[in-house]
């Protein structure tokens, strides 16, 4: 074992932090280091910056674009790009379809849609959810119905994130409604400029429409959107999942939050000094950062463990459930060290969109807002109840 | 000892309850944020008429009421119902004008429990943190005058407040204990720029500019330079009743909750069904139950020595903190999805629990303060 970074290793992240120094403009790094929304232009720059590098899909195979990095230059990258304080690249296309297009698309799909995900011409989004189909996916209920060279949908999805921006979805629909309901379903690409998507948002906790419910109306989807066979999709809505996954420990977000958090704590006064010398609140610190430097080295062995190009299997259950709970509790520290300037919602400010000062310091305006937002972490991807359950079961054998 | 309310108590509950219940359902209180008023000047008129703010004063003090345990009925059902209303500025501002008031000052008081007159206390400031005797604004004696300069930071309702119950410092160095007076402020008062905004929980809130605000010697409100004490006792009021606000809205939470848990199906059976949901809203029921018992221990020790009162309040403040966000976490959790939404009341219980921590000192702060009082 040998846990120090080699020369290459070290010499990809000094190319990482030079090329982000250069690339990533002033304005957008701000808006992520305080924790403002980004439009929708914002995080397209980002992804077509990524792109003119060829750094937009770490792990795709080379033939299709991507980087085919492993386990320790994916890490390399993301704490980097967080640190940078560079935004997230969106996963719907990159880490959530693309792998399923790989191993089950066909050579069209993969020539049609892969590079319209590189170039941002499409911008998908994920339509699993539905009002009575949360934890238990499989209860789907949207249906497709074949007629001639088309199916016929019709039904809803929910909790769809960025929905508003997106122009295509990858859905999971009923297409047998008689068989045992993990085996009637499919994996269904979906344009959402045909007639008969709608579109509704949903305001969220943090005061921001994050994500959306999507109403299908008699939508006629060409049977070439099919991916893999039909009533198989289950088989692929779960392989997409553990995928969704990989990156789930959210090990470069914790990196950069802890950082943020050190350095306002370093400089609120609690007391007559500063709130990181206070007793109480700096052993919370260092007992988040402790749980992080081994959630870094817990998820680098499960991730590498995998075989090349495959996802991790139940032991990113682990990955999930630690690392969102580091996540959050960071996010808790940093409301928390903002004292009662965490107090003001300030959305002008957060959109961006005027140029009114913040009230308070900085990272004051964005701490309960992100605090709230990411209760989501311990919610979506599979609840960490549900990701429990999958320890007991595939891990512990009870 | 007995742990029953009076009579009358039970009466102001109930009729409170009622009240709320038909006025203040989640939607009107949405559309009241979504419209951009501060609050319902209606909804507060009739608060002040089921005697809701005459509660929060002894009679002496012109009301029929001001005890702990008032206090505690009144916010538990502010909280329960998400009540924005300024009925906590009665407490604290108003609280320190009827208990240092002398003359014509007493006058206010009455205003302020016929809801007509609306005062806020401006205490806070950037560099205090939850420190009351952290007061860096100044008040300097000018020949007949005295002169404001500072700037105050989150001031509940100070943008719809009539009058602002300041603290400056007449004497001393920033954080000393001595030589903190507070003095009543007309907004109106040249020099004084009052700038609202809205805080997370729904709740108006401002930042106050002092630049060379001159008063008259009557403006200073009780003794030059002895404030903190009857700050700290204020505050201490202000504490039951924000603590007693979040065991409120703690238990409505809950019950949204138990509600959703039996409602809400997965796999084929309600998920409350699942015991990894029932143990945690077991624990939550045993928080929140030692949430209402610090609150009652603090309600009845309001009125004694300080060292007493003090480490009740902190107490309180720190069992509540870490109970409402246990609660506020749990519940959503516990919710999916659907517990995130704005459009779902659990969010905004939420939040006003997680501000709740934010006012007047949060788990950490009491926690170390409580030691500190024990210790002394
Ligand atoms: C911000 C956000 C963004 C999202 N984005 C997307 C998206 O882009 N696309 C998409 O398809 N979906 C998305 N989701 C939906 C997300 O995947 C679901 O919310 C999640 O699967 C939980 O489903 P639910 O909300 O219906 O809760 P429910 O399944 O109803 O669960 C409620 C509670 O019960 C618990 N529970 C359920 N079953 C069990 C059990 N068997 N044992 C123990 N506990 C159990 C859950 O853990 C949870 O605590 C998003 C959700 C959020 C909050
Ligand atoms: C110090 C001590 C004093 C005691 N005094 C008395 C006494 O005075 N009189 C008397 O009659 N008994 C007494 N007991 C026995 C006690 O009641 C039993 O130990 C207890 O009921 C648990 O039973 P068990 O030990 O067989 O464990 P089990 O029932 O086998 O339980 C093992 C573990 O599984 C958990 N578990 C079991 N069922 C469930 C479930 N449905 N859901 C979730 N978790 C579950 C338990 O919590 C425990 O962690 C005492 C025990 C101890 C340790």
């Amino acid at each position: 074992m040998d846990l120090n970074y080699t020369r290459e290793e070290q010499a990809f992240r000094t190319e990482v932090r030079q090329w982000l120094k250069e690339t990533l403009p002033h304005e957008l790094r701000e808006k992520v280091r305080l924790g403002k929304r980004l439009a929708k232009a914002d995080m397209e720059l980002w992804h077509s910056l990524l792109n003119a590098r060829g750094w937009l899909a770490p792990n795709w195979p080379r033939a299709y674009g991507g980087c085919e990095w492993n386990a320790v230059q994916r890490h390399i990258f993301e704490e980097e790009a967080c640190l940078a304080h560079a935004p997230r690249s969106l996963p719907f296309g990159l880490t959530m379809l693309a792998p399923v297009l790989l191993a089950f698309g066909t050579e069209d799909q993969r020539q049609r849609f892969l590079p319209r995900i590189l170039n941002g011409q499409d911008w998908w989004c994920q339509g699993y959810s539905e009002p009575g189909a949360g934890s238990d996916l499989a209860a789907v209920k949207t249906r497709a119905v074949r007629d001639g060279g088309h199916y016929v949908v019709n039904g809803q999805k929910t909790w769809t994130t960025l929905g508003q921006h997106a122009n295509w979805i990858f859905c999971l629909v009923r297409t047998d409604p008689d068989a045992k309901k993990q085996e009637g379903i499919s994996f269904l690409l979906i344009d959402m400029d045909t007639p008969g998507v709608t579109v509704r948002p949903i305001v969220l906790i943090d005061g921001e429409p994050e994500v959306n419910e999507v109403f299908f109306d008699n939508v006629r989807v060409p049977a070439e959107n099919l991916v893999g066979e039909e009533n198989k999709g289950w088989t692929y809505a779960k392989y997409l999942l553990t995928h969704e996954r990989t990156n789930i420990a959210g090990v470069g977000f914790s990196t950069a939050l802890l950082t943020t958090l050190k350095h306002v704590a370093g400089r609120v006064n609690s007391g007559g000094r500063p709130l990181a010398e206070n007793p109480h609140f700096a052993a919370r610190m260092a007992q988040a950062e402790i749980d992080l430097m081994a959630m870094a080295t817990t998820n680098l062995r499960v991730v590498s463990a995998a075989a090349k190009g495959q996802a991790p299997g139940a032991e990113s259950s682990m990955l999930k459930v630690k690392g969102t709970v580091i996540r959050q509790e960071l996010t808790s520290l940093l409301r928390r060290a903002m004292g009662p300037d965490a107090l003001p919602f300030q959305p002008d400010f957060l959109d961006g969109g005027s140029n009114a000062a913040a009230l308070g310091p900085d990272h004051a305006a964005a701490a309960a807002p992100s605090y709230f937002n990411m209760r989501k972490l311990s919610i979506f991807g599979g609840s960490n109840e549900v990701q429990r359950t999958i320890i007991t079961k595939a891990i512990l054998g009870l | 000892m007995d742990f029953n309310l009076t009579e009358e108590r039970m009466m102001l509950r109930d009729t409170l309850r009622r009240f709320l219940a038909d006025k203040y359902a989640h939607e009107n209180r949405r559309s009241l944020i979504a419209s951009g008023e501060p609050y319902d000047t209606g909804i507060y008129a009739g608060l002040a008429e089921l005697g809701v703010l005459g509660g929060m004063f002894r009679e002496d003090q012109g009301g029929f009421g001001g005890e702990g345990f008032d206090l505690m009925v009144v916010f538990e059902e502010l909280g329960r119902a998400g009540v924005i209303e300024p009925v906590l500025p009665a407490v604290l501002a108003g609280g320190l004008i009827a208990a240092s008031g002398k003359g014509r000052q007493r006058g206010l008081a009455d205003e302020i429990i016929a809801g007509t007159h609306l005062a806020a206390l401006a205490q806070g400031e950037a560099g205090s943190r939850y420190d009351l005797n952290h007061v860096e604004t100044t008040a300097a004696a000018e020949g007949d005058a005295i002169v404001l300069n500072g700037i105050k930071t989150h001031v509940l309702y100070g943008a719809e407040a009539q009058t602002l119950v300041v603290s400056a410092r007449e004497a001393g160095a920033v954080a000393d204990a001595a030589g903190i007076s507070l003095f009543l402020v007309p907004v109106n008062t040249p020099g004084v720029t009052v700038s609202g905004h809205r805080n997370m929980d729904g709740i108006p809130s401002a930042t106050v500019a002092l630049e060379g605000v001159r008063l008259a010697e009557t403006a200073r409100l009780g003794a030059a330079g002895g404030g903190l004490e009857a700050l700290e006792a204020a505050v201490a009021r202000g504490l039951a009743a924000i603590c007693a606000e979040a065991l409120g809205a703690m238990e409505a939470a809950k019950d949204l909750t138990i509600s959703y848990l039996k409602e809400r199906k997965q796999f084929g059976m309600p998920i409350g069904k699942f015991q990894a949901l029932q143990h945690r809203m077991a624990d939550m029921l045993i928080e929140v139950e030692q949430a209402r018992s610090v609150v009652i221990n603090l309600a009845s020790n309001l009125d004694q020595p300080r060292a007493l009162r003090e480490s009740h309040a902190s107490a309180a403040k720190n069992l509540v903190g870490r109970a409402g966000a246990l609660v506020a976490e749990e519940c959503i959790q516990m919710h999916g999805g659907i517990g995130m939404t704005d459009e779902y009341a659990l969010s905004h219980f939420a939040r006003r629990l997680t501000m709740i921590d934010h006012l007047f000192g949060d788990t950490d702060y009491h926690l170390e303060r409580f030691i500190a009082l024990k210790a002394g």
